[in-house]
């Protein structure tokens, strides 16, 4: 069996949108976007000691190589980065676009997804890779079986828990409720840099450049604003008096 | 403007986040619905009261569970047949699958978390609160369809005494992939216990706790402030503790005059559902923890070492 998992390098600690691309600025430090480590530990559950592969595809800047190496040190086999100048910019469709393409090359029984990526929040790529590929889908899966050639999950909607069966291939969006991921061992990273990792460009996998980047995407950011603020926000470190301040201000707010 | 809005229902109810959808897409021209599922057609004279003029009926049983992808199937016909240049959502976890299928069915272009949107001489602009809601956005699309997805709450809708629609209905044909998920079980809210809804204090735990029975920090803390204990999702998901005490966008929207976050990083989906209490008041020991910009009182430390202090000391004031 072969399982895809989608990872994507998200930028580390505050992020911010660059005034003149009015994109989010990706020139700092990055790491794996921490919702994907569940999908990668679940793929690595699944795999358990089976022959089943696993490999981890991003598409992202070159520096996305870092967090595909850090998937590799869990424990997944392979990576494929699709990274491209000519991707720079891409909303969902065309990233949809060219993330189902490397996906078709690895024809995966199970294509994994996180709950969402940390800096976009969007919680919606699965849907639209799903759709390209012709496979059903399943998102917010809190559990997961495998079952001769098809799988049973449960996922929580607002209103209460659906259990939903699907045959394979197809394609799953883990919540980060699913597992705990594991950190990797020292053994593992040194391992990480044997393992096959393959770098791509549109082309290598027949994406036109019209359809990828800005080119390819049907939104656009117009103007960046300032969100409304929300008054008086207090942020204290806790010196051994912090249990004293918040009752200061309950008292004061007359709440006790 | 011609506009399509997926009115979402559970049971024989619509839900109040699409009618607030439908009401604001009224405002922007000429406006359909589309019910989709077992029983919609005596849902659709509601519609009409919330400002749509043409009701799209897609009335089959076996479409009733919620999946997504025979949905995408249904409206892209409809937005196909009936040339509609723009399609709106109210977030849910159905309706944000069917939205992101959609745009890649039709390779249309999708912006979500929106929380408004405008015609400004005949173009449609979206709001959008991006990166931890740091910075509110405008954003548009390049070319039609457009495809929105609102944030739950996102507007306010009262219905019209009186609503007239035209019932359309149709028939879809759909993708093989589109129907081979099948929903064999369904575990709805049981709420127990008092409504967290109704608290004027809660005290809500995430994963910071640590373990599930750590809840009981949050629960005498809640008991000595005279409220309830509400939970994030993750911890949900988990089995600590139950559902009906999840706040969220898939949970429950409060806004008590105290909301006491333990070990909650505040996610975004996490903070619709509680952004409008009075006061908050965070612990988390992690000082970039998104939480902190929403608190009122923020506190950088270990709540192992801050609650029992602070409990004890809120009992000490009541027995006093
Ligand atoms: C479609 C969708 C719907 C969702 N709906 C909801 C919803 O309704 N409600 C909801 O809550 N979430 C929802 N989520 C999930 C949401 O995105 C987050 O994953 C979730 O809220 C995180 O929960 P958490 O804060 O408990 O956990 P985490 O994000 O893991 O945060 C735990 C926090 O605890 C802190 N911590 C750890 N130990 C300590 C300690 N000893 N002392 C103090 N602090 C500590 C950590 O620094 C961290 O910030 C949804 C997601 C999606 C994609
Ligand atoms: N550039 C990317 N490369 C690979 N996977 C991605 C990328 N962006 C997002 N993903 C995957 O899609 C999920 C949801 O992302 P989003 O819809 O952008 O919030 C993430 O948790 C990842 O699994």
């Amino acid at each position: 069996m072969k399982i895809a998992v989608c990872v994507k390098h998200v930028p580390e600690g505050q992020s911010r949108l660059d005034p003149a691309s009015k994109r989010l600025d990706r020139s700092g430090e990055g790491a794996l976007n921490h919702f994907d480590a569940n999908a990668v530990e679940e793929a690595l559950r699944l795999k358990g000691e089976s022959d089943t592969e696993v490999v981890v595809v991003s598409l992202g800047p070159a520096k996305a190589a870092d967090s595909l190496r850090k998937a590799l040190a869990m424990g997944a086999d392979r990576a494929v980065l699709v990274s491209d100048d000519g991707a720079v910019g891409s909303d969902l469709v065309a990233t949809s676009k060219a993330l189902a393409k490397a996906l078709e090359r690895e024809s995966a029984d199970l294509v994994l997804f996180g709950q969402q990526a940390s800096d976009g929040d969007g919680a919606v790529l699965w849907a639209a890779v799903a759709e390209r590929l012709h496979r059903p889908v399943v998102s917010q899966v809190t559990e997961l079986t495998l079952q001769d050639g098809s799988l049973r999950v449960k996922r929580q909607t607002e209103f209460g828990y659906d259990v939903i069966e699907a045959p394979l291939p197809a394609v799953i969006a883990v919540s980060d409720a699913i597992n705990e991921p594991r950190y990797p061992s020292l053994k593992g990273i040194m391992g990480a840099k044997k393992k096959p990792f393959e770098t791509l460009s549109l082309a290598d996998i027949g994406v036109d450049a019209g359809e990828a980047g800005e080119a390819g995407s049907k939104t656009e950011v117009l103007a960046l604003g300032e969100p409304p603020s929300r008054g008086d926000a207090r942020k204290i470190e806790d010196d051994g008096s912090a249990a004293q301040q918040i009752f200061d201000f309950l008292a004061e707010k007359r709440l006790v | 403007m011609s506009v399509l809005v997926f009115v979402e229902h559970h049971g024989n109810e619509l839900q109040t986040g699409s009618l607030g959808v439908l009401a604001k897409a009224a405002t922007l021209g000429d406006v359909s619905a589309v019910l989709i599922g077992g029983g919609v057609k005596a849902l659709a004279p509601a519609a009409a009261r919330y400002g749509a003029a043409k009701v799209h009926i897609a009335e089959d049983d076996s479409l009733e569970p919620p999946l997504p992808q025979p949905r995408v199937d249904v409206l892209a016909k409809i937005v196909e047949d009936g040339g509609y240049d723009t399609v709106l959502f109210a977030n849910s976890v159905l309706a944000a699958d069917i939205a992101a299928g959609l745009a890649a069915r039709l390779d249309a272009g999708l912006n979500w978390d929106l929380i408004d949107v405008e015609s400004r001489d005949g173009t449609l602009v979206g709001k959008r609160p991006a990166l931890q809601d740091s910075v509110l956005i405008d954003v548009g699309w390049k070319a039609t369809p457009r495809l929105g997805l609102f944030r739950a709450g996102s507007f306010d809708a009262t219905p019209k005494e009186t609503g007239q629609a035209e019932i359309v209905d149709v028939s879809a044909d759909y993708e093989e992939h589109s129907r081979s998920a099948k929903v064999v079980d369904r575990e709805q809210e049981q709420s127990s216990g008092p409504s967290i809804e109704d608290a004027d204090v809660i005290v809500a735990g995430g994963r910071g706790l640590g373990a599930p029975e750590n809840f009981t920090l949050a629960e005498e803390l809640a008991r000595a402030l005279g409220g309830a204990v509400g939970a994030t999702r993750a911890v949900v998901d988990a089995g600590w503790y139950p559902y009906s005490a999840q706040i969220g966008q898939t949970g429950k929207v409060v806004s008590p005059k105290l909301y006491v976050a333990l070990g909650i990083s505040g996610a975004i989906q996490h903070k619709v559902g509680m952004q409008s209490s009075e006061n908050i008041v965070a612990i988390n020991k992690d000082a970039n923890a998104p939480i902190f910009e929403f608190s009122d009182l923020g506190v950088v430390g270990d709540l192992n070492k801050i609650l029992p202090k602070l409990t004890e000391a809120v009992k000490a004031k009541k027995g006093s």
